[in-house]
């Protein structure tokens, strides 16, 4: 143990500082987040677009499947990465519209490691690899889009026809859904 | 001082001007001590609500006399029952303000500054000025930067800590009939970002409960809170949840409501609503005191060395009677925060940032694979250069033959590289020469 004062130490008034000034190193948050950013492995079925490269807090991710029900769609998400990072998950919502029992038509994602299994130590990686497999497998146990759900544990067939239109762009029921294949 | 009278201040030198079995090691009695304490420390207290009255009130009848206290919140009704300096008359103000006033008009002697601000508003020079910084905070990311600036502020002389750049931390914490206090010397001991994992998660429903199987009545607030509100707008597009706007919590009640009868849910109250929106943990007066009561005799024991302080982190709990128990928390080796020790390099204005990279990968010291490498500019971060991400790399890739003055570096410009080699991003100091060597 260290003996942390000596009784003469005095320290400079820091008081009247300016205000202004902004913390002018990076965060935890922003440096851990580089770390994430730059050892990226990606799939080759995805990519991710930084619309402005000095914000790493916020970007895109672009999923293409090259199989399963969701082949040559296109489907992007918005990440965003808040100070409370790695503590808290990163915000992600789905920007295209899908029909997918596991993504709702606002865009909201039900993948277990954005909200309850959440950890630090999990990366921006995990959570890309957390969506490319909802398109490989979609779960009809936790549905946020019911009636796809439902579709899916009854008729693969009529579900495989749905995605298919879907992603041309058409109606399912009297939801229309804007084409996003490649 | 005149406003002491005798024998003010005789519990205080029992310990500081006599030594004793429990006495620190390296601890010399002195008359010097109580001057010390009064007349030079300073401290600073971040957070002005519950636990922060109860800091400010115990530091201050210690003896401390010069403590500034910083709080971006104003008093609410709700604020009176726990935090004690306040009355309703004062509703409405900032809370540091009236806190400071407060012991300023009831201890003699008392000279608390107060700051209606944010921590962030203020920079280095700022808390440089402080002996030691006390946390009553209810914010993991408000500690997170704290942290962060206290370790920012450590000085390393050829990797050798200097030890006159350090400002111990305590920092407390309460949730409930729970609390935490702990001791963090930045360089030396565990950091909050080295024990990140200890902070509670969170509570986060899946989302497809909320959306479709919800069982409890904090279920359908959530529902609202999460998907509805967004659909919805209901007041108006982009508006986000304000939860100390009545409106928008009745507006949510009432949708929960709704939701509730649907599944046969009850419990739904206003009150709840609240609490699930804001995301509040009732807080428990005693736990405050208590909690602020180690904090503060931390303190003084940093301040005195008249003791061998808390190592490093004690936990209380009095739910069915009362659990406390002390641990050492360890660092962690690549703590973001605090393993980060800055390395300097040095190039020349006129060198450009292609050589850094080089240099990165190609010194026996570090032989990095890809760094990808980004600094501070005027305050703003700034990408320098990332080769794995295809879209960064396009925007990134003209600074690679710009120079380092042509990027606005300065003498000790920062730069955190990022590499599969290494477990966290590291940080260099730059020493920058005008001429070509
Ligand atoms: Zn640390």
């Amino acid at each position: 143990m260290i003996k942390l004062f000596s009784l003469k130490q005095q320290k400079k008034d820091g008081v009247d500082s300016d205000k202004s000034g902004s913390h002018k190193k990076s965060s935890a948050a922003q440096l851990r987040i580089q770390k994430d950013i730059n050892e990226l492995n990606l799939p080759k079925t995805c990519q991710v677009d930084f619309p402005d490269p000095d914000d790493l807090l916020n970007f895109k991710l672009v999923i293409s499947p090259d199989e399963g029900f969701y082949r040559g769609g296109r489907f992007i998400f918005n990440f965003k990465v808040g100070q409370g990072y790695p503590h808290d998950a990163p915000k992600v919502k789905c920007e295209t519209m899908v029909y997918h029992p596991n993504i709702d038509l606002e865009g909201n994602v039900c993948l277990n490691i954005l909200r309850e299994d959440w950890k630090p130590v999990l990366t921006v990686n995990s959570i890309v690899y957390g969506l490319q497999y909802l398109f490989l497998e979609p779960n009809p146990e936790d549905p946020l889009n019911k009636e796809a759900a439902e579709v899916l544990q009854n008729n693969r067939r009529l579900f495989e026809q749905n995605v298919a239109k879907s992603m041309r762009g058409g109606y399912i029921g009297s939801v229309c859904f804007d084409r996003c294949l490649k | 001082m005149s406003c002491d009278w005798p024998g003010r201040w005789c519990h205080v030198q029992k310990f500081i001007e006599r030594t004793g079995p429990f006495a620190h090691p390296d601890f010399e009695p002195s008359s010097e001590s109580l001057g010390f304490l009064q007349e030079t420390c300073k401290l600073l207290i971040i957070g002005a609500g519950g636990l922060g009255c109860e800091l400010l009130k115990d530091l201050a009848l210690i003896g401390f006399k010069n403590i500034d206290i910083i709080d971006m919140d104003t008093i609410d009704v709700s604020n009176l029952n726990r935090q004690f300096l306040f009355r309703p008359k004062d509703v409405g103000r900032p809370k540091a303000d009236v806190a400071a006033d407060f012991i300023n008009t009831r201890i003699p002697g008392a000279n608390v500054t107060p700051h209606y601000a944010k921590i962030q508003d203020y920079d280095e020079s700022f808390y440089r000025g402080f002996h030691i910084v006390v946390c009553g905070l209810d914010s993991i990311v408000a500690r997170r930067w704290i942290n962060g600036m206290l370790v920012s502020m450590l000085q390393y002389e050829d990797g050798e800590l200097q030890q006159e750049s350090l400002v111990p931390m305590v920092d407390g914490g309460t949730e409930g009939f729970k609390g935490n206090a702990r001791v963090i010397l930045p360089g030396m001991t565990a950091c909050v970002e080295c024990t990140l994992d200890l902070y509670p998660p969170q509570v986060n429903f899946p989302l497809c409960t909320i959306a479709h199987t919800p069982r409890l009545p904090e279920h359908c607030i959530e529902y609202v809170r999460i998907l509805l509100w967004p659909k919805e707008h209901p007041f108006g597009e982009d508006v986000p949840i304000d939860g100390d706007e009545p409106k928008h919590i009745q507006w949510i009640m009432d949708k929960s409501l709704e939701r509730a009868n649907e599944f046969n849910i009850s419990g739904i109250t206003y009150r709840l609503t609240q609490g699930v929106v804001k995301r509040i943990i009732p807080a428990v007066a005693s736990t405050n005191a208590v909690i602020a009561a180690a904090c503060s005799t931390e303190v003084f024991k940093l301040a005195t060395s008249c003791t061998v302080p808390l190592n490093n982190y004690m936990n209380f709990n009095d739910t069915e009677g009362i659990y406390t128990y002390t641990f050492e928390a360890e660092r962690k080796e690549d703590c973001m925060a605090c393993s980060k020790i800055p390395k300097s390099i040095t190039f020349s204005e006129s060198d450009k940032l292609q050589d850094i990279i080089t240099y990165l990968q190609e010194s026996a010291e570090y032989q990095m694979k890809s760094p990808g490498l980004t600094t501070n500019i005027k305050g703003k971060n700034k990408t320098l250069y990332m080769p794995t991400i295809k879209s960064i790399e396009e925007k990134t890739r003209e600074n690679l033959k710009k120079t380092l003055s042509e990027l606005e570096f300065v003498n000790g410009q920062e730069l955190y590289v990022a590499d599969p080699t290494t477990p966290m991003t590291l940080t260099f100091k730059l020493s920058l020469g005008s001429n070509m060597e």
